[in-house]
């Protein structure tokens, strides 16, 4: 079965059509790069897959169980999980903390107050383990919004895969860092999601053909090509549309 | 790196902090025993409640209510209903439990009105409480029957039958009901904050949209952070009921809603223990300071102003910052400066407060004449010298507050840059 599978997905905001009939099936623990020009609907796709925005028309499915038109919260719960091109943690709590919260639904607790947090030994263990996932112990006690651009990065994802999802979305986890930093937050990434379902935007070349298993190429609200890095570097349509021109942009510019 | 320590739920330091808090609370009128101090006190107590319920909302969840006197208000109707009730024998009810009738109509209205009010966050949360303030009041002056129309309602706490000698006759035997109301209360509330709940609520306050992608209703979350929040609200309100045993529209009234969040603001909503500090101010201010002075209400919303645009921490971030310089042994070097900003402040402060009082005497009561008594000197509204004097001890004080200011600064600053070295070194050594 299909981790992930999207059928005949189309979004349109007013008239303007962005997502214009997509069909991919991603298998468990296939790890997908997507990659496409500025405004090809990457962001969409994710914003429609973790139920952000509601499809106009189309499937999208999880496991074999359809999940369109579910609210974000209940997506998650189903064991999929997203992270942001913006920086999206909780600025005014810790990094503990904000793992924890990651991780407390997860685990069962869900919105009850007849409970202390000091007491629930599994939540904050795995908040721990995380954190030294991450690299961010020595930071335990530091608000999220101290701690610099990168290790916000490495709080996003730790946040991301602290409630075990089983399919995870990473929407450009690397933009804005530099080269170095880059390469050390790819490794990072693949050893966090080991064994998961990963999809990933990515607008470094370099880096997506390096961790991906499969390469999906949006353009223009479609998807032009689905293959392996081999192939779709191959393919000659994929030349034309995307690769040829703009991988020099897309690696000076980011976005 | 050494290990983090464990946070237990309950821990020595914490033991010695509630046992100091209800000591404080059963010594206070024995320090304060006129009549007028045991009033202040209980009235502290109901406060002390109201404001902790409000800052769920509003330092803890990011709510801004503009309607919150709703649930102490319509806790105290109930409450003085159920009073009412049980004395003429309709209702079993002791009348040490009639706070929990108005907890549990808090706790209702919440419900209700929350399902509404709580399905969206940000401004429109902050008018649609504002809306629901407004029809709650304008009930209030339409149904009499519950209301009790302008003259409100009242009742009898004095209980015929006592027990042990307790008839809440007596102020002082309401006052330590209220107080052992107040300490449950506070030791829950603060409990609540310990819990699963209580952080995914200051997790939706910093990002609701986050909170979402990781399994939680963010409604959810708020809504039932308002209904804890309306039950302790309506204790407050109830406890209100029994101590004045009358009760009036005003209670659910907008002045009462915007003096919560005046308060609780002032207080310091950032932390725990600020919205403590603001109810005691809160009462200070509307039983001592309003009998001080007419003009009372546009000091406080002085004070507020400059609350809001220099400390927005409140009251408690201003003890936070300074014990934390205290805990790095720096506070000395800081003494003097305090000095000059305390000197600068008084003298500004008699300026300004002479020419507030001066122009207030002048509008209100010119019929009188011109002289007015102010902290003991006789002032004339009609000589020039009063009002260059009172001008210029103003801009004296302000231009005094300037330069000490700016000297404060440097310090100030110098010394969070060796504390934070200091920090960081302390970290290195683990």
């Amino acid at each position: 079965m299909n981790a992930l599978e999207l059928k005949g997905l189309r979004k349109s905001f007013g008239k303007t059509e962005i997502i214009r009939g997509v069909d991919l099936a991603v298998k468990a623990g296939e790890r997908i790069g997507v990659i496409g020009p500025n405004g090809a609907g990457k962001s969409t796709l994710f914003n429609l897959i973790s139920g952000r925005l509601e499809p106009t028309s189309g499937e999208v499915l999880l496991n074999g169980k359809r999940i369109d038109g579910l609210k974000p919260f209940e997506i998650n719960r189903l064991g999929l999980s997203r992270s942001f091109q913006i920086t999206n943690i909780f600025p005014k709590l810790s990094v503990f903390e904000n793992l924890r919260c990651g991780v407390l639904w997860s685990l069962g607790y869900k919105y009850t107050f007849l409970k202390f947090l000091a007491d629930l030994d599994d939540a904050n263990d795995r908040a721990e383990q995380l954190m030294e996932m991450i690299k961010l112990d020595k930071k335990r006690d530091v608000l999220a919004m101290n701690l610099t651009y990168a290790e916000q990065r490495a709080l996003e994802i730790g946040i991301t895969i602290a409630g075990g999802a089983n399919v995870v979305l990473l929407d450009e986890p690397t933009a804005g860092m530099s080269r170095s930093e880059t390469t050390r937050f790819i490794s990072l990434i693949k050893e966090v999601t080991m064994g998961k379902t990963l999809l990933t935007v990515e607008h470094d070349m370099g880096v997506v053909f390096g961790l991906a298993d499969k390469i999906a190429v949006v353009v223009y609200g479609e998807v032009l090509a689905f293959d392996t890095p081999e192939a779709v570097r191959a393919n000659a349509r994929v030349q034309e549309a995307y690769l040829g021109s703009s991988v020099a942009d897309a690696q000076a510019g980011g976005h | 790196m050494a290990r983090p320590i464990p946070q237990k739920s309950f821990n020595t330091s914490r033991w010695i902090t509630w046992g100091l808090f209800a000591l404080v609370l059963a010594v206070a009128p024995l320090v304060f025993q006129s009549g007028l101090g045991v009033t202040v006190l209980s009235q502290m107590g109901i406060a002390i409640i109201a404001c902790l319920s409000y800052n769920m909302l509003f330092g803890q969840g990011g709510m801004l209510s503009f309607g919150h006197a709703v649930y102490t208000g319509l806790g105290a109707y109930m409450a003085i209903h159920a009073l009412n009730a049980a004395t003429v024998g309709s209702l079993p009810l002791p009348v040490a439990l009639v706070p929990l009738a108005g907890g549990l109509a808090g706790l209702g209205f919440a419900v209700l009105f929350g399902y509404v009010t709580t399905r969206k966050s940000g401004n429109t949360f902050a008018m649609i409480t504002l809306g629901l303030g407004e029809l709650v009041f304008a009930m209030s002056l339409m149904i009499p029957e519950f209301f009790g129309g302008e003259g409100g309602v009242s009742g009898n706490r004095v209980s015929s039958n006592a027990f042990m000698g307790i008839t809440f006759g007596p102020p002082i035997q309401v006052y330590y009901l209220i107080a052992v109301y107040t300490f449950i209360s506070v030791v829950a509330m603060f409990a609540f904050t310990r819990t699963p709940l209580g952080r995914m609520l200051n997790a939706v306050r910093d990002n609701p949209e986050r909170v979402e992608f990781v399994g939680y209703n963010t409604q959810r979350i708020r809504y039932t952070a308002f209904i804890i929040a309306g039950f302790f609200a309506g204790i407050s309100g109830g406890l209100a009921a029994l101590n004045f045993e009358i009760v009036t529209a005003e209670v659910v009234g907008a002045g009462r809603s915007g003096a919560y969040l005046v308060f609780t603001f002032l207080g310091g909503a950032t932390f725990f223990f600020g919205p403590i500090l603001g109810a005691i101010l809160m009462v200070l201010a509307f039983v001592l300071f309003s009998e001080f002075t007419k003009a009372w209400l546009l000091y406080l919303g002085l004070i507020f102003m400059f609350t809001v645009m220099y400390v927005p921490g409140g009251i408690a971030s201003l003890i936070k910052m300074n014990l934390r310089v205290a805990s790095f042994g720096r506070l000395r070097e800081l003494l003097t400066s305090y000095l000059g900003l305390a000197t600068a402040m008084v003298i500004g402060l008699i300026g300004a407060s002479a020419l507030v009082e001066m122009i207030y005497h002048l509008q209100l009561n010119s019929a009188m004449g011109p002289e007015l008594s102010f902290l003991g000197v006789q002032l004339m509204v009609n000589s020039v010298g009063c009002w260059a004097g009172a001008a210029g001890l103003l801009a004296f004080g302000a231009g005094l507050f300037e330069v000490v200011r700016r000297g404060f600064a440097r310090k100030w600053g110098a010394i969070q840059t060796i504390i934070e070295s200091d920090m960081k070194r302390r970290e290195m050594a683990e």
